[in-house]
């Protein structure tokens, strides 16, 4: 297995208070790593740091054996590294199938195409509408984003980024906000997400990392404080202390 | 299940298409009656279109993009003032001028994308009144070629096609200007419904989606200034073609800010729209300023009130929202 994605000795300080420390960690195609923390652990900062929208003041990102540290979001993107939004961003006016049409012409470098027809792309339409299938949102892929489920959004979210054919796929707390009836069929999307992708989950619900992620990374306090198989996690002196036991219930389940 | 995805993707197609084909019918048709009901009017008919084009490429910018601009009338005036210098210099043919004037508003267009892009927001918004009181001033100062505060006069334009002739009743000017906004406006249908025109929808909501999706916004909407240029300098050449004159008005802000209020009374965001907003505060401003030169502003702003309360959607919108409501039984797919 070859190392994919690999963060050496991150840090970013805002005036003077550090957020980010001398993060390290490195993913192999096809892992499935979980990075979980408490809240203000630095995990947003974090996401941003490895999908180029801050730069950090130390440290290195390395996606495919190339440096991107001094790439901006956009060639990060370009380049295999794709992310999910922990609060859906999609286009409200927007069917289903035109988000993910709109992702896969990008891919063929033809999104901004003055004289061509959105919907007159049949190779494009085709592979939305199978990408689209297998997460099950064809009933609504001709429907306003603004009147479908939040749950099925959160799908699309997942479509999207499917249509990207990411080398690393970010997932930004994909089951939140989602009620727990619907959170089985976001896990069930998870779970058929193409094997050799590198995917790094971050995630508050402790069952869905339990069930996701070979590996967990934990953040507290801007600093990585464990990194093992998930069911050592809550046993870990140090996690237990970070938590403060706000989530000592992870604790009885692991 | 296939079968039915097959089945989705290709039934509601058509359907924009037949809608552009009857929008581009009506537009005609209404055209046409003014035409026969107002013979004696046709030269306020013809600025009407003008203003259109204007308002049409204000559109592109403020509807499409969610760029607010109070500058709009640059470009406008630069296509006006490069078809008249150029029909003062012996260039007459007036399909050429238009083209001229097409593509001076493009490249005044880059320019002013190019600044304006540098912003956000407000400062957006004062950077392109500076624009075009920059350019208004320099419109001015520079008068051994614009003529100043006379205004450019003296041109004379070929007749189109060597036959119709731009006369006193201007009657070739209103229907070449009605054939020059029934062709932008079935190029800008067109191009508000291709990829480029749907990635513009998503940088006015949300830019960082975009962005994530690895589409870089500049170049996107600089495109977009450009092609708005072009609109603009069209309908710039177009009223210097009719009225034979080009004055400062057209490079002023108070243009710029009229256009700004006959889309946002039209609707943003439709291309019809801003057509009906021109012709309803156009034709509002020509009845009621006869009737009452020093009041008729109230009675506009009054309508504008009116309508941001009641119809915060504009026109258009407000259509759509009844044509939505009509065609609800016809099932929910397309839109």
């Amino acid at each position: 297995m070859t190392t994919l994605f690999e963060v050496s000795r991150l840090s970013k300080e805002f005036g003077g208070l550090k957020v980010s420390r001398d993060i390290s960690l490195s993913m192999a195609e096809g892992e499935r790593l979980a990075l979980i923390g408490p809240n203000g652990a630095g995990k947003t900062t974090f996401v941003n740091l490895v999908t180029g929208r801050l730069r950090p003041d130390a440290g290195q990102v390395r996606l495919a054996g190339e440096d991107v540290t001094a790439l901006g979001a956009v060639q990060r993107v370009r380049r295999g590294l794709v992310r999910t939004f922990q609060v859906t961003r999609l286009f409200p006016d927007m069917t289903p199938e035109e988000h993910v049409i709109m992702t896969v012409l990008q891919r063929h470098g033809k999104a901004t195409r003055i004289l061509a027809r959105f919907h007159g792309d049949s190779a494009a339409s085709d592979e939305a509408a199978e990408i689209l299938a297998t997460l099950g949102l064809t009933e609504v892929a001709r429907r306003k984003v603004a009147t479908i489920a939040y749950g099925q959004q959160r799908l699309l979210e997942i479509a999207i980024a499917l249509a990207q054919r990411p080398k690393v796929l970010l997932l930004d707390e994909p089951a939140a906000g989602v009620p727990s009836a619907d959170t089985p069929r976001i896990e069930e999307a998870l779970a058929r997400l193409p094997a050799s992708l590198a995917v790094l989950m971050i995630e508050h619900d402790m069952d869905l990392v339990f069930r996701f992620a070979k590996r967990v990374v934990v953040l507290a306090a801007g600093e990585l404080i464990f990194e093992g198989p998930p069911a050592d996690v809550a046993r870990d002196p140090l996690v237990r202390e970070a938590y403060l036991g706000s989530y000592a219930h992870a604790g009885s389940q692991a | 299940m296939a079968n039915a995805t097959l089945q989705s993707a290709a039934a509601p197609r058509l359907r924009p298409l037949g809608r552009d084909l009857i929008g581009l019918a009506l537009i005609a048709l209404a055209g046409l009656s003014g035409y026969w009901l107002f013979p004696d009017n046709l030269a306020f008919l013809t600025r009407v279109i003008s203003v259109a084009l204007l308002v049409l490429s204000l559109d592109l910018v403020v509807g499409y993009c969610g760029i607010a601009s109070l500058g709009q009338a640059a470009l406008y005036g630069a296509g006006a003032y490069a078809a008249g210098i150029a029909c003062i210099n012996g260039i007459t043919d007036p399909i050429l001028l238009i083209l001229i004037g097409a593509v001076a508003g493009a490249v005044t267009g880059l320019f002013t994308g190019a600044v304006m892009l540098r912003a956000h927001g407000l400062p957006q918004l004062v950077l392109s009144i500076a624009l075009v009181q920059l350019l208004h001033e320099a419109a001015n100062k520079a008068s051994w070629l614009t003529g100043g505060s006379d205004g450019l006069s003296g041109m004379a334009p070929a007749p189109l096609f060597g036959v119709f002739e731009f006369d006193l009743w201007g009657r070739s000017a209103y229907l070449f200007g009605l054939c020059l906004l029934l062709v932008v406006f079935a190029v800008l249908s067109l191009i508000v419904r291709s990829p480029f025109g749907m990635v513009c929808r998503g940088l006015k909501e949300d830019p960082l989606r975009i962005s994530a999706l690895g589409i870089y916004a500049f170049p996107v909407l600089l495109k977009m200034f450009v092609i708005s240029g072009a609109v603009a300098g069209t309908g710039g050449a177009l009223a210097a073609i009719a009225t034979q004159v080009v004055g400062l008005d057209s490079v002023s802000f108070e243009l710029s800010a009229n256009a700004l209020v006959m889309l946002v009374l039209g609707g943003i965001g439709h291309l019809y729209g801003a057509l009906i907003g021109t012709v309803i505060f156009m034709a509002l401003e020509h009845t009621v300023a006869a009737i009452n030169p020093f009041h008729w502003m109230t009675l506009v702003g009054a309508v504008l009130i009116a309508i941001v309360l009641f119809a915060p959607r504009g026109l258009s919108g407000t259509l759509d929202q009844i044509a939505a409501l009509l065609t609800r039984r016809g099932g929910r797919a397309g839109r």
